[in-house]
């Protein structure tokens, strides 16, 4: 009974909540004890939040009983290590900020409280979300709940294996260059991330401010569209939220894919890398959709090879801004007996970042000193240009692009970490949209030696109501749905 | 083109990261790595095309300039390391002279 409750989607489990035959503390007690069992072989928690999930459960019931509970009332979800909860331990899996407590909540979590959600805690994921496995985590590396012995892929990798383990129905991540999509389509979950705007970011801890967004996890299409509507929409408090209503990503996505032109860029089908099993199950996901009555046209996005390059310029740079503020005064880390304010400066920031964060804070304040600038940053900004102009070119002949997420399935841990590009290039196939401001979407496509793989879609700006279609739809003719792993 | 070990300890400087024994060589090869890897951006003619600075429209939008609650000082000052007297302490700024 506790695991069958664990695998139910958000939609059916509503359906159970509203009927009256289960309560919302009941299913948070389930997914706790999942926890129990298994979280400490799949580590995708940092820490729990018990007073929380007690007190917005015993609401939710409430409200749920007096008829008047929001659209996500008693549904038990995990919010990715980078977003503030007031009260709650938020460090960006980083030893810098151990012991921070945040002042206050952030849009898009406080969006979901509002509307009933009950926080069970807190995810790993990469530190200050940079890496593409969980293994840069300052406290430990989150395994695949389909295989201990590999990578959930990363950034947001304990949010994906939180989801895919049954050990949170929904949970919240963020995705700079592929942070959502790709752990999503290595742990066989859905996770999408919107377009550049769509979310506000208050009380995120910053990466890379011109590419950065929050979007959810989930097992299955509809629950990703309906977490990701309550989030979206104007906040006065983020100056770069988008105006548009949050409830149109909505519109019109239950509507199939019959008629709708589907691009398939050359340059991803074909991406260096490819392992021959994640093609296979792109072509059969290919065939599903036009069997659906969509029409797969070829398109070009010529610059690809270009936007690991400009990427690894533009999010260092913006981290290296970013991550200043890290200094051991307001907060975290601190050597306050430091003989001066310099020598602290140095000495926290070598102590409290590890490696990658290191690596890009010196990659970034490199590209943008006093003689590379032009070389460097402004560079990769016009490449950016170049890069966004092949996707409006694309979208003049498809409504949406599909392709692999990632180029491979889930790999070992420890297999990339001893060099970084190897790594990087995980993203090779998700930072475009990221560059461009795109909404994507990762929903899984079937196995290649029995690990997930992911079918990514991605769409015109503000069209995360045609991202969703097409994933709806597919997700509806392949019969294939998120699967709660079993965790051997 | 890679990096010297004077332009790493010049660039850790400038990020206020300490360095460690090995450390420079450490970063020396590692970002010249990536740099090789970047430096393909040289190939593009980008001359006539403009910076992507901001990737979707932006409309500009001003809001009433109508005070809100903000933070206590006790709440900002609830994560310091160290607070004395309602700041926050930090070592000397200036030698003495």
């Amino acid at each position: 009974m506790t695991d069958d409750l664990t695998s139910l989607t958000m939609n059916e489990a509503t359906r159970l909540l509203r009927l009256g035959s289960l309560s919302s503390a009941d299913l948070v007690t389930a997914h706790v004890e999942r926890i129990e069992r298994l979280d400490p072989r799949v580590k995708a928690y940092l820490r729990f939040t018990p007073e929380l999930w007690e007190k917005q459960a015993e609401e939710a019931d409430r409200r749920i009983r007096q008829g008047d509970a929001g659209p996500m009332a008693g549904i038990p979800i995990a919010v990715k290590d980078v977003l503030c909860v007031r009260g709650v331990e938020t460090t960006a899996g980083s030893k810098i900020l151990r012991g921070f407590r945040p002042p206050y909540t952030g849009t898009a979590v406080g969006r979901l409280f509002d509307a009933g959600a009950v926080m069970l805690g807190v995810t790993n994921c990469d530190e200050f979300a940079m890496g593409s496995s969980t293994e840069n985590s300052g406290y430990f590396p989150t395994r695949n709940p389909w295989d201990l012995e590999r990578v959930p892929g990363g950034s947001s990798g304990g949010s994906a294996a939180a989801v895919a383990a049954g050990e949170a129905m929904i949970a919240l991540g963020t995705d700079t260059g592929g942070s959502i999509r790709q752990p999503a389509a290595l742990c066989g979950v859905v996770g999408m991330k919107p377009t550049y705007g769509r979310v506000s970011r208050y009380g995120l801890i910053a990466f890379a401010s011109s590419l950065d967004q929050i979007g959810p996890f989930a097992r299955s299409v509809d629950d990703a569209a309906l977490t990701l509507s309550l989030m979206a929409g104007y906040d006065p408090l983020d100056a770069t939220s988008s105006a548009r209503p949050g409830m149109e990503v909505l519109n019109n996505y239950a509507a199939g894919v019959k008629g709708m032109r589907l691009g398939v860029p050359r340059e991803y089908y074909d991406v260096k890398g490819i392992e021959p099993g994640v093609k296979a199950a792109i072509d059969a996901a290919l065939f599903i959709l036009q069997k659906a009555g969509a029409e797969i046209v070829d398109v070009s996005l010529p610059h690809t090879d270009y936007g690991l390059a400009a990427y690894y310029i533009i999010a260092p740079a913006e981290c290296s801004s970013n991550l200043a503020r890290f200094d051991g005064v307001r907060y975290g880390l601190s050597e306050v007996d430091a003989p001066n304010i310099t020598e602290q400066y140095m000495r926290v920031r070598r102590k409290g970042f590890g490696i990658e964060v290191r690596r890009r804070v010196m990659l970034g304040t490199y590209a943008l000193s006093s003689g590379y600038y032009d070389a460097y940053y402004l560079k990769a900004q016009k490449v950016r240009t170049l890069i966004k102009r092949d996707f409006d070119e694309a979208f003049q002949k498809c409504d949406a692009i599909v392709s692999a997420t990632s180029p491979t399935v889930a790999f070992p841990i420890g297999s990339k970490t001893q060099d970084p590009l190897s790594m990087y290039l995980c993203d090779v196939l998700t930072l475009g949209a990221n560059l461009a401001g795109l909404p994507g979407i990762s929903v899984p496509c079937g196995t290649a030696d029995a690990l997930p793989v992911g079918l990514q879609v991605v769409g015109p700006q503000w069209g995360e109501n045609v991202v969703l279609r097409v994933a709806r739809a597919y997700e509806e003719a392949s019969e294939i749905r998120a699967e709660v792993a079993d965790v051997a | 083109m890679p990096l010297s070990k004077d332009e790493v300890r010049h660039v850790a400087m400038l990020a206020r990261i300490g360095l460690e024994p090995g450390d420079e060589e450490f970063y020396a090869d590692q970002l010249s790595g990536i740099l090789q890897h970047i430096d393909r951006l040289q190939q593009l003619d980008t001359e006539d095309i403009p910076p992507t600075a901001q990737v979707v429209e932006v409309e500009s939008r001003l809001r009433e300039d109508d005070p809100r609650p903000c933070l206590s000082q006790e709440e900002a000052l609830a994560n310091a390391p160290a607070a004395v007297d309602g700041f926050f302490r930090v070592p000397s700024i200036q030698e003495e002279t």
